[in-house]
């Protein structure tokens, strides 16, 4: 069964079938589309149930020939990509189940576009021929243009176009990188490109400078690094929750995918080259998020800027190059997914009954919704990467790795630890805490049974990754592997046998399960 | 049952879930059966644990270890949630489970009537599994989960009247400085994988003990972590957050904030002395900032008029002196004065608690006085306490200060030793100072609060006297060596924990002149506080008026917080306003936003209509890139 496209092009074609739905049956219309949402949820559960933890290469590979020079139907699937794949089955059909009530107008129109977002996200995580990944990722920013621009706030117009043209500009060029790229191998093959940079006959450096650029740049747009960041806050402010809740733990993911796929293992001269600026942008970002986040008046511009400051966190440990910072990066794109998804749902769910997005005008709201209360609050600490929940995993995975390539950019970095409580717990004693200042709050209803559907799962999973982090790890980590070695041109081999707690081996060794082969690069890496 | 050890954690686990999630659903009763009961079979499975312990211990053994479940493992970074009990956990074990379903006990009767009765135990209980997991923990990642918990746990009783702007505020004020701690903490284990290649005490132990960790990197990783410590136990310059963490509710504050979180420092430094005892610069700071808190907190305790804050900044001293046993190397002695002082000081808690409970919420002590007669059990109690607190000879407190004072003068830190004194007599001072003001003296009550004065029901005062006996008792479970050998059990039991460093030996007269000493420097204490507030108040009102400048210096706490906020917390929000509103907007928005209209304005031809925009802001965009592309490249 060819499961990587089913999943890829099932969303679409319910959004087809519900192109031919009367739009007036609006029961049926969310109903079905919801359905399809699930059944892709359910796919890719069994893709992860089946997907093999040994190996770091892709599996269930489909691969056909399409148009031909080189431009291939090419889908594969690794630990890297499984995860943000699942994220976004999981999130489509959570912001349709939010998005019941508050989208009431076009509701077609919102479903289709959902359905056709939610493929090309996947089809971008699954591409493993780069034409075929620059297809779904242009295809994508078509029904969040949508998105934003018709359902969305009142400053939408502007928002989604800068949002549109910012990624477009960026990935102009990277489409000129791709073209140049296959003048000189004849190919889109990603992982005959891989083949190719191994072999050690690949591109003139000062090639790799400028198509790594030109990557680079499309892809920071998306994270967004510092100081490319500024579409985010316009984006998500304006944006409904269904769509801030899909930009902000999905589509910020690509940028940083991006990198960890294409801009990184493709050109790794080039690499050498920019990354002490591109760890410096990315800590940049970690600070400047984190202190824009404390200054901010408007709920969903605090959370944007905290996307800033995460991503840069999340980046800075790509950027590390070593094992614990990739399988950190992959775990804590998760986590953001989660933690941020669920604030943007909360705010959501604050809005519809408000109408305002003011950190002002709330406050004492936790003896009116007791419920909402505590799902907000353990989004927070999620997010402030509190031990026992998920985020604080990946925050410590992503500062070791981070550690490890820089005791100074780490000891910098760790100030997230202090901005994320600041800024988080700041928010919510303004809005949750204190007196009622606001009247209209006594009338506000606490959550229903589909807003606790809506926030329940995520909650789940905060705590299960949080204390079953193998669940995630286990998967990654022969693929987050494969992709260091491949930039770094070290090998790192997983140690076959499973290494055996010193505890229950009942002596003591520091027994690292990856060892790098090179002892003479250990210092620097120590450093 | 031998392995049963980890199961301690599980019961107050249970609870908390239970009553969280389904609290509000239950009958009151329900909710107190639910909250005291999975403490209660907390402390009875940990005092049987003990006792397996103490049976086991005669056959040597290291501890016992039981892993629950690999948890995470990543490349050089990974930790198995895993528990162990030895004989340094079974004392805080007992003392955490103990003392808690004490004041659980308590609770039942405090919080009576309070509309959130089900989340208070919910929280109790939630704190109760987070310290669990803190003192069992066997390695310092699990530790840190329960270190983490705790302070989420204070934050949320703190604030636990979230109503009360300042309660909420004090919470969070609390947890941001225990962040700044936890940060540095965070960056200490990192170090602790780089150096030792793991977390795991038993690692680290072997590691100090082997000579694989050097002295410098003992120094740097007990500095870090002994930073996070700072925070957690409020010591100087992160104590900040414990006076305002009154706000909640006052067992909260017996609880959490005197008898067993704030500890936590003290356990996590004296759980790993084989990593301090490396560093003698390490252990230098431990002492010299535990000597400085000891007496800089002590000065504030003596003018305030709050009776919970009067305990807060007590508590804070005494935290002080803790860490100075620690710091000269006694580990033992001071454990065994957080041993006493979670009798002691939750006493003292909970009787001011009692009080207040009298007086329909007053803290004044202005406006209390004489009410040994119409509170004559909790005036007991407070009494008992007082005199623990103070050092009184043969009462628990004197046995344990007594310890880390010849401790810290054998040692050959006269001045730590001379800052300890310093600190005993102003205990003794401020501690009779509130016990004259509260229950002896001139009645100054408010008359509507003397209409409703009435003594605490027994679910209260039995807790009170239970504690009561154990301050008074507790101290006979170490005696000084010039007592009579063997008597040192304290520090014996926790021996194969606590490596007993080169002790340097003091003659027994030097130790008979030590005991005299400090049981001097308290009378001396005390008497000053009946000279003072004895019968008349003369003596502080001619001193207040003679130095006034100095009084509000001190009354006003040094005016540290103001400190902090004008230099770190005001300039830190300004700045990033400014940064927002004059860089993030104007310049770096702005910058796209201005491209985009200065070419419009040049080229004319190109703005057709509306959608002229977006070509505008490509155009902007395109320039902007060329620019950093441009110089990235040169």
């Amino acid at each position: 069964m060819p499961i990587l496209s089913l999943l890829t092009f099932l969303p679409l074609a319910g959004a087809l079938v519900l192109a031919f739905l009367p739009r007036r049956r609006e029961v049926l219309l969310r109903g079905l589309a919801l359905a399809v949402a699930l059944i892709a949820l359910g796919l890719s559960v069994g893709l992860y149930l089946s997907f093999e933890s040994g190996t770091g290469g892709m599996q269930f590979v489909e691969h056909a020939p399409w148009l031909g020079s080189g431009i291939e139907y090419h889908l594969g699937v690794d630990g890297i990509s499984l995860f943000l794949v699942m994220l976004a089955a999981f999130l489509v059909p959570v912001s349709m189940l939010a998005s019941w009530r508050s989208v009431s107008s076009k509701v077609k129109e919102f479903l289709i576009f959902m359905l056709v977002l939610e493929t090309g996200i996947i089809g971008v995580f699954l591409s493993l021929n780069v034409f075929l990944f620059y297809v779904f990722w242009e295809a994508m920013l078509i029904p969040m243009y949508f998105l934003i621009g018709v359902w969305g706030g009142a400053r939408r117009v502007y928002a989604t176009m800068k949002f549109v043209l910012y990624t477009m500009l960026g990935s102009l060029l990277m489409l000129v990188a791709m073209i140049i790229l296959h003048g000189r191998t004849g190919t889109f093959n990603l992982l005959e490109y891989y083949r190719l940079a191994g072999s050690g006959d690949w591109l003139d450096p000062r090639l790799q400078v400028w198509l790594f650029l030109a990557f680079a740049l499309a892809f920071a747009v998306k994270v967004p690094l510092f100081p490319l960041h500024t579409w985010l806050p316009d984006a998500h402010v304006e944006a409904p929750t269904a769509g801030s809740v899909i930009l902000a733990a999905v589509l910020l993911k690509m940028g940083a995918y991006g990198f960890l796929r294409f801009a990184l293992p493709l050109f790794p001269e080039a690499v050498s080259k920019f990354l002490p600026y591109l760890s410096a942008l990315s800590l940049v970002g970690v600070v400047y998020g984190g202190l824009m986040a404390l200054v901010q008046k408007d709920i969903k511009s605090l959370v944007a800027y905290s996307s800033v400051s995460h991503m840069g966190l999340v980046m800075l440990a790509v950027f590390a190059l070593n094992f614990e910072g990739v399988q950190g990066a992959v775990f804590q794109m998760v986590n953001h997914g989660l933690s941020t998804g669920a604030l943007f749902l909360v705010v959501g769910l604050l809005y519809e009954r408000s109408h305002t997005r003011r950190i002002s005008d709330y406050g004492g709201l936790s003896r009116q919704m007791p419920v909402l209360s505590a799902f907000f609050m353990i989004a927070v600490l999620s997010s402030a990467g509190l031990p026992g929940l998920n985020g604080f995993v990946g925050e410590i995975l992503c500062l070791f790795g981070v550690f490890r390539a820089g005791t100074l950019l780490a000891v910098l970095a760790v100030s997230t630890v202090i901005l994320a409580a600041a800024y988080l717990l700041g928010l919510f004693q303004k809005v949750m805490h204190g007196p009622i200042s606001n009247p209209a709050v006594r009338t506000f209803k606490d959550l229903n049974l589909r807003e606790v559907l809506v926030l329940l799962p995520i909650i789940v999973l905060m705590f299960w990754l949080g204390l079953r982090p193998g669940s995630v790890l286990r998967k990654t980590e022969a693929s987050a592997a494969l992709q260091v070695s491949r930039v770094t041109g070290r090998s790192s081999v997983l140690v076959s046998t499973p290494a055996p707690s010193p505890l229950k081996a009942g002596k003591f060794s520091p027994l690292p399960l990856i060892r790098e082969k090179r002892p003479a690069e250990e210092k620097d890496a120590d450093d | 049952m031998k392995e049963a050890f980890w199961m301690i954690p599980l019961f107050p686990a249970v609870g908390a879930l239970g009553l969280l999630v389904f609290g509000s659903r239950l009958r009151r009763g329900a909710v107190s059966f639910l909250g005291c009961l999975t403490v209660l079979a907390s402390f009875l499975l940990s005092l049987a644990s003990f006792l397996g312990l103490s049976a086991t211990a005669a056959a040597g053994g290291g501890p016992r270890i039981k892993v629950l479940f690999d948890w995470l493992d990543a490349g050089r970074l990974s930790a198995g949630l895993s528990f162990q009990f030895d004989a340094l956990t079974a004392v805080m074990a007992l003392v955490v489970t103990g003392v808690s379903f004490v004041i659980h006990v308590y609770s039942v009767g405090y919080m009576k009537g309070d509309r959130s009765y089900a989340r208070y135990f919910g929280l109790l209980n939630l704190f109760v599994f987070s310290m669990l997991l803190l003192v069992m923990a066997s390695n310092m990642i699990v530790l840190f989960i329960g270190w983490e918990g705790v302070g989420l746990c204070s934050y949320l009783l703190i604030g636990f009247w979230f109503e009360k702007p300042a309660a909420a505020a004090a919470g969070k004020k609390a947890f941001l400085i225990n962040r700044i701690g936890d940060a540095a903490f965070l960056v200490g284990i990192l170090f602790l994988v780089l150096f030792v290649g793991g977390t795991e005490f038993r690692l680290i132990e072997r590691a100090a003990l082997n000579g694989e960790l050097g002295a410098g990197a003992a120094t740097l990783i007990g500095l870090l972590l002994f930073a996070g410590a700072c925070g957690k136990s409020a010591q100087l310059p992160l104590y900040v957050w414990l006076p305002d963490a009154m706000e909640g509710p006052t067992p909260v504050s017996a609880l959490i904030h005197a008898a067993t979180m704030v500890t936590a420092g003290v356990y996590m430094v004296a759980r790993l002395n084989p990593l301090y005892s490396l560093s003698p610069a390490a252990l230098e700071t431990v002492a010299v900032v535990g000597a400085a808190t000891a007496v800089f907190a002590a000065t504030m305790a003596c003018v305030q008029n709050d009776i919970k804050r009067v305990l807060a900044y007590s508590t804070i001293s005494q935290l002080g002196y803790m860490f100075i046993g620690c710091g000269v190397g006694a580990y033992a002695a001071g454990i065994f004065h957080l041993f006493t002082h979670a009798f002691f000081k939750s006493l003292l808690f909970l009787s001011a608690g009692s009080v207040m409970h009298a007086l329909s919420g007053e803290l004044d002590i202005r406006r209390m006085g004489g009410l040994r007669r119409h509170l004559p059990l909790t005036y007991a109690a407070f009494l008992t306490g007082t005199i623990a607190i103070s050092g009184v000879p043969f009462f628990s407190g004197f046995f344990s200060k007594d310890a880390i004072l010849t401790k810290a003068f054998a040692s050959g830190r006269h001045v730590v030793w001379a800052l300890g004194l310093l600190a005993a007599v102003m205990t003794a001072f401020y501690m009779f100072r509130l016990l004259l003001r509260v229950f002896h003296g001139q009645e100054r009550l408010e008359p509507s609060a003397k209409a409703r004065l009435h003594e605490s029901p027994p679910v209260m005062t039995v807790p009170l006297l239970i504690l009561a006996f154990c301050s008074a008792a507790g101290g006979y479970l170490s005696l000084p060596v010039v007592f009579g050998k063997g008597l040192d059990r304290f520090p014996r039991y926790l021996e194969s924990v606590i490596l007993p460093g080169a002790e340097a030996h003091l003659s027994r007269g030097t130790e008979w002149l030590l005991i005299a000493t400090s049981t001097a420097v308290a009378l001396v204490g005390i008497v000053l506080a009946f000279l003072f507030y004895g019968r008349r108040t003369v003596v502080p009102e001619t001193l207040i008026r003679t130095f006034p400048r100095l009084y509000r210096l001190v009354a006003d706490k040094y005016y540290i917080d103001e400190l902090y906020g004008a230099v770190i917390v005001n300039p830190l929000l300004r700045g990033s306003e400014a940064v927002y509103r004059d860089f993030d907007v104007r310049v770096i928005d702005g910058a796209v936003n201005g491209a985009a209209r200065l070419t419009a304005r040049a080229g004319k031809g190109l703005n057709v209509l509306q959608t002229g925009r977006v070509r505008d802001y490509a155009l902007a965009l395109l320039v902007g890139v060329l620019i950093v592309v441009g110089f990235l490249v040169l």
